[in-house]
């Protein structure tokens, strides 16, 4: 396969994107209307009389057809406009999420940083101890890890690190202010349990398909040349071996972000982290509606982008994956 | 081999055909043999919970609240009075429903459905089915999941008062049902993918092979093709996509009760357990009641990922 079926390749799922999102954002709009709960009510409080909440409807365009509010509010979104929350006593939807993402992002990057820095060594180390009980004792173990919810893996860590060893704050959340502009929440104790909960259960991932990348790699000849060499272990391991073997493991970055994203709404609930994950809940509940919208459209653009990156990245590695698409396509 | 017969390997793990010594190697597996064990003893559980539990999920025993271990209460009571086991054995039963129906709705009857359909019709329906199930494969589930289960269970909640009405038949809205079919529908719409890339894989390599190619020279219809002969080879793979399957459900049937859009109380379940007793009030006053729910479920998902782990290495052909 020549490099020209790449990009036909990558524009076939570049087309795909914006589909994906159309799709996802009608139906996450259309749950939203057709669902229960009356939002504007609560909006107009206790006292509210018709007239007042017939106000808020004509205001808030509720009162149209479906397709024009649905119109509407994706005309808004393209030109950067997510709408007004209703939980916020009317703030703009961004205004909410704003800080709230940042949040999510800082602990999720460090989080998926320490997935990869931690989860390749630990996949090296096992398959260079491939045949004595290390190999699956850590692999188990990490497996483990992963099988574990979040649900259950805070409040144990909760409890002996922060109730019982006094070691840890038991949760929330303590911005610092650094350079007199960036706030930064991962710098204090209170993020410790959050990145445990995160990466721990990510390792497993990684650390397998590098163990089975380097036990593969390790069979090639060039790998026995460089050994025949007298080249010390670890120059072969650092040079030779995880050059080769540590490509494929790139595209493991969109499905670990996934994860991490999904383990952030049950972390924020139980340790009061104010981030996206907690506000989803508290959105869902609240029948925020735009706030749903705006978090259903920019979790699934982050998992289109990233699918989408995790499959060029694929058609780059693998030449086969083109030729695939193209058969079946 | 009947029709019947032909379709049970895909619920039970009976002996594959392409995997001789099938059970000595799997016993052979101390850890996957161990997992098998703490899976059939949850479900066991939970399937004979109506005969097993000491009390009723709902017994409150208002002046007996926050008891510690007893004859009567052996793991103590909640801070309703309410007997932990029985509330533990009866939160069994809820993941037994849920994720079987996931695995009978999702995985069998939509996943192996739409994957021998687009496996055996290829063309347009497979690349619709198999786009779509892109599709959901692309989407961040847990959140359309909080919305879907959030938004629906009113409709649901009205639907079962209706037929309740028209049927005359009580007490269904009582029994948690509509709880139940909530999420494992919910579940279903996006279980069925990985179940689905399965089968349609082997169908596309078995479509073309001989026995096949007899079977229709013979005139044997679509439907038997699909269902005699198709469907009987697919089997092994199948096996460890279910495993997944029912372990993914159980999962998610603890997390979406756990926040709240789950199973209702006074229904019980290992998710609504773990949250009336999380915080750190609670877990240091009473750690029994919410790491004794905790335990189980992470006792349970572990053993579903040990012994899938293991499945897949026994069936899959390449690892063999």
């Amino acid at each position: 396969m020549t490099r020209a079926g790449l990009w036909p390749y990558i524009l076939r799922r570049l087309l795909w994107a914006p589909l994906v999102l159309f799709l996802v954002s009608l139906i996450a709009f259309a749950l939203g209307r057709f669902g229960p709960g009356d939002p504007v009510r609560v909006l107009a409080g206790q006292h509210r009389d018709p007239e007042v909440i017939e106000e808020i409807r004509r205001e808030r365009g509720l009162d149209e057809n479906f397709f024009v509010q649905y119109g509407r509010y994706m005309a808004g979104v393209l030109h950067g406009d997510l709408g007004t929350s209703f939980r916020y006593q009317g703030l703009p939807v961004w205004e909410v999420i704003k800080p709230r993402l940042w949040v999510t992002f800082q602990y999720n990057l460090v989080a998926l940083v320490l997935v990869f820095a931690l989860g390749i060594p630990a996949g090296v180390w096992a398959a260079l101890h491939q045949g004595s009980w290390r190999d699956p004792f850590v692999i188990g173990l990490l497996l483990a890890f992963a099988a574990i919810p979040v649900l259950v893996m805070v409040p144990v860590l909760q409890f002996v690190f922060a109730l019982k060893l006094r070691w840890l704050p038991v949760g929330g959340w303590e911005p610092r202010e650094l350079f007199g502009f960036l706030e930064l929440g991962i710098l204090s104790k209170n993020i410790v349990i959050p990145l445990l909960a995160l990466t721990l259960p990510g390792l497993a991932g990684v650390a397998r398909l590098v163990r089975a990348q380097v036990l593969e790699v390790l069979g090639e000849d060039y790998v026995r040349t460089a050994r025949a060499k007298g080249l010390d272990e670890f120059v072969v391991v650092t040079r030779h071996v995880l050059r080769n073997a540590l490509l494929p493991v790139a595209t493991l970055m969109g499905f670990a972000l996934v994860g991490l994203l999904s383990g952030s709404i049950f972390l924020e609930t139980l340790l009061g982290i104010p981030g996206i994950g907690s506000y989803a809940v508290e959105a869902v509940n609240a029948r925020d509606y735009d706030g749903i919208m705006a978090l259903v459209l920019l979790t699934g653009a982050a998992f289109v982008v990233a699918n989408l990156v995790v499959d060029v990245l694929y058609a780059f590695i693998d030449p086969r994956v083109r030729l695939g698409a193209e058969a079946h396509a | 081999m009947t029709t019947a017969a032909a379709a049970a390997p895909a619920a039970a793990p009976a002996v594959p055909r392409e995997a001789p010594g099938f059970w000595r190697r799997f016993l052979r597996k101390r850890l996957a043999v161990a997992s098998l064990v703490v899976i059939v003893v949850i479900y066991g559980t939970g399937l004979l919970a109506p005969w097993v539990a000491p009390y009723s999920f709902r017994h409150q025993d208002l002046g007996n609240t926050f008891a510690g271990p007893s004859r009567e209460h052996p793991l103590g009571t909640d801070r309703l009075g309410r007997d932990v086991l029985s509330r533990l054995i009866w939160s069994a039963q809820t993941t037994v429903i849920v994720s079987a129906c996931s695995l009978l709705l999702g995985g069998l009857a939509l996943g192996v459905g739409l994957g021998l359909l687009a496996g055996y019709a290829g063309g347009r329906a497979d690349n619709l089915i198999m786009r779509l199930g892109d599709v959901l494969f692309a989407l961040p589930d847990i959140m359309l999941l909080l919305l879907i289960t959030a938004t629906v269970r009113p409709r649901v909640d009205a639907f079962f008062r209706d037929f309740e009405r028209w049927s005359g038949i009580g007490g269904i809205r009582e029994s948690g049902a509509p709880d139940y079919v909530l999420i494992f529908g919910a579940l279903s719409l996006f279980s069925w993918v990985g179940m689905a890339r399965v089968v349609r894989s082997q169908v596309l390599a078995l479509r073309e092979s001989e026995f096949v190619l007899a079977a229709r020279a013979l005139g044997a219809s679509t439907w038997q093709v699909l269902v005699r002969h198709l469907l009987p080879n697919v089997s092994p793979l199948v096996i460890v996509a279910a495993t997944g399957i029912l372990g993914t459900a159980a999962g998610a049937e603890v997390a979406l009760s756990f926040l709240g859009i789950g199973v209702q109380p006074p229904h019980p379940s290992f998710g609504v357990m773990i949250i009336e007793n999380a915080g750190p009030r609670n877990m240091l006053a009473h750690p029994n009641l919410l790491f004794v729910p905790a335990a189980v479920v992470g006792l349970l998902l572990v053993a579903f990922a040990f012994l899938g782990d293991a499945l897949n290495d026994l069936l899959s052909p390449r690892r063999r």
